[in-house]
């Protein structure tokens, strides 16, 4: 493992058993992600993205293969996840939200909320430190999900599609906010995304995996300069080309991946998430 | 405000009913009194004191026998609803013994704990350790398990997994289960007091039974009905406290 690799993932698979069939999500994937960089996952629905995240996270563990992740500083959390959909703690503050990987860590409740305050200042929400989650819009709750995973400062930080519940503008705004933030702190991160655009905005490479098993079928590296700007990033030159080479990748899974399940209807990944945490529940 | 004046005025109503109706001889005052009758013999009873000396000892007697029942309810419903083992374990032990009348145990309790407070208190602990045991549960088995994933991922402790993501997730239910319990509890010392008790408010009922005393039993109804009254108010009160997150939300 090379000074410069923050991940390295060597033959990671993951098997399970849905209705007596074993499904095989992820398939034999080596992949190393550099130190501080924003690696983008793309993929046709229910090709592993989200178990291959879950695994990075301690979530779920594989069944065959390796995992190592760098940690420089033992003092920080390894992963920090922001999950897909509504995650923040609807008994908690915004402040407190914010702060919770802090409250684990041990941080005085002083100091956590001074640092909670800072980052709820950068986002121009500090007037909501005290108000409940149910109390805000789904923008304003994917933000502070976003905050919390930043807040504990993890040396990893991972996100399983967080602006996918979000309408066209609230996405928008959050992506650059995103960006600034990220562009500011360079911590390795890995982000899942539907969406090519997204991918091409904030990632220094992107990834296309295959439709289940899920593989990786190819790196695309996006050589556009930082800081990047939402507003000119499609006239950017070689935007148009690395948005066609990554679709006409993309394309031929989501096919493979609709022909499949015409034939065999496999459970949703979402469902199979929910039973698998289920089960490992403790 | 005509809502608030027609709310008062239909109790208000029956109260004048009830008293007409006992004057002119419809009602049996032998059996049901009247209303002046009972508020004849409630004021000497506030005055000398006899009222409240009561209404402390079962106030005194519901409230230990809440705790007692709902502090482990509480904690035995946390740890079955987190850990698959330990309701794996236990649910067919509490399956079994639930359905099982309080008041049936009664004489076993008596046997065991004899005629003292223990035996009373004990008698509303079990009726309300049930309840709140299995709301408690239902509460935690209830919470997303995406917020379980976000304490794991933050590898929290388990006791920081109780205080941050159990508890309070299954607080809306865990106070529903004191709610039932309460309704339990006050039901359950009537009971309670019947047998070997000196002082209470149901002791009050039973005795003015025995003396056919029925100002007097209406005196302790009426003080029952307050008691549940002030004790689900304090229980509201402590919900709004402790689930802060679910204001306005109603």
């Amino acid at each position: 493992m090379d000074h410069t690799c923050a991940i390295l993932m060597e033959g990671l698979t993951k098997e399970f058993t849905a209705g007596g069939t074993k499904v095989v999500a992820l398939e034999r994937i080596n992949l190393s992600v550099i130190e501080g960089e924003f690696l983008c996952i793309v993929g046709p629905s229910g090709c592993g993205k989200t178990t291959l995240l879950r695994i990075l996270a301690g979530l779920e563990s594989q069944t065959f293969g390796r995992v190592f992740i760098k940690a420089k500083n033992p003092e920080k959390p390894l992963t920090s996840m922001v999950f897909q959909g509504d995650s923040i703690f609807p008994w908690m503050t915004v402040e407190e939200n914010v702060a919770y990987g802090l409250r684990i860590k041990g941080v005085s409740l002083k100091q956590r909320r001074a640092i909670a305050r800072d980052y709820l200042q950068k986002l121009g929400l500090v007037r909501f430190a005290k108000a409940y989650p149910h109390q805000l819009s789904g923008g304003m709750k994917q933000r502070i999900n976003v905050a919390r995973a930043f807040v504990s400062d993890p040396e990893i930080l991972l996100m399983d599609e967080p602006f996918g519940s979000l309408d066209e503008q609230n996405r928008l705004i959050l992506q650059q906010e995103l960006l600034k933030i990220w562009e500011g702190s360079k911590k390795t991160s890995l982000f899942i995304t539907h969406s090519i655009d997204e991918a091409l905005l904030l990632g220094d490479r992107v990834i296309v995996m295959t439709a289940q098993p899920g593989k990786v079928k190819d790196i695309v590296d996006v050589n556009i300069p930082r800081p990047r700007d939402i507003l000119t990033l499609r006239e950017t030159s070689g935007f148009t080309a690395l948005y066609k080479r990554i679709w006409q990748l993309l394309q031929e899974e989501v096919l493979k991946a609709k022909a499949t399940e015409l034939v065999n209807s496999p459970v949703s990944s979402s469902k199979r998430h929910r039973k698998n945490t289920q089960e490992g529940k403790t | 405000m005509s809502m608030e004046i027609l709310s008062f005025l239909s109790p208000s109503l029956i109260l004048v009913l009830w008293e007409v109706f006992a004057r002119i001889g419809v009602v049996d005052t032998r059996l049901f009194s009247s209303p002046t009758r009972i508020f004849c013999t409630l004021v000497p009873m506030i005055y000398s004191g006899e009222l409240l000396y009561h209404t402390l000892i079962s106030a005194n007697r519901i409230i230990l026998g809440f705790l007692a029942g709902a502090v482990p309810g509480v904690i035995l419903g946390l740890s079955m609803g987190l850990f698959p083992p330990i309701r794996v374990c236990l649910m067919p032990i509490v399956s079994a013994t639930f359905p099982i009348p309080k008041l049936a145990i009664m004489p076993l309790i008596l046997i065991v704990f004899g005629l003292g407070e223990t035996s009373k208190i004990f008698t509303i602990a079990i009726g309300v350790f049930y309840l709140v045991l299995i709301n408690t549960m239902a509460g935690v088995m209830n919470i997303d398990d995406i917020y379980m994933d976000v304490a794991k991922n933050f590898d929290a402790t388990r006791y920081q997994f109780y205080t941050t993501v159990a508890l309070p997730g299954a607080m809306p239910m865990i106070f529903a289960g004191f709610k039932l319990g309460m309704g339990t509890a006050l039901l359950l010392i009537v009971a309670a007091e019947l047998s070997a008790a000196k002082a209470g408010v149901g002791w009050m009922v039973w005795r003015a039974y025995d003396m056919f005393d029925i100002e007097k039993m209406f005196v302790a109804l009426i003080t029952l009905a307050i008691l549940g009254y002030v004790f689900s108010y304090i229980l509201d009160f402590l919900e709004r406290i402790f689930i802060p997150w679910k204001n306005g939300r109603r």
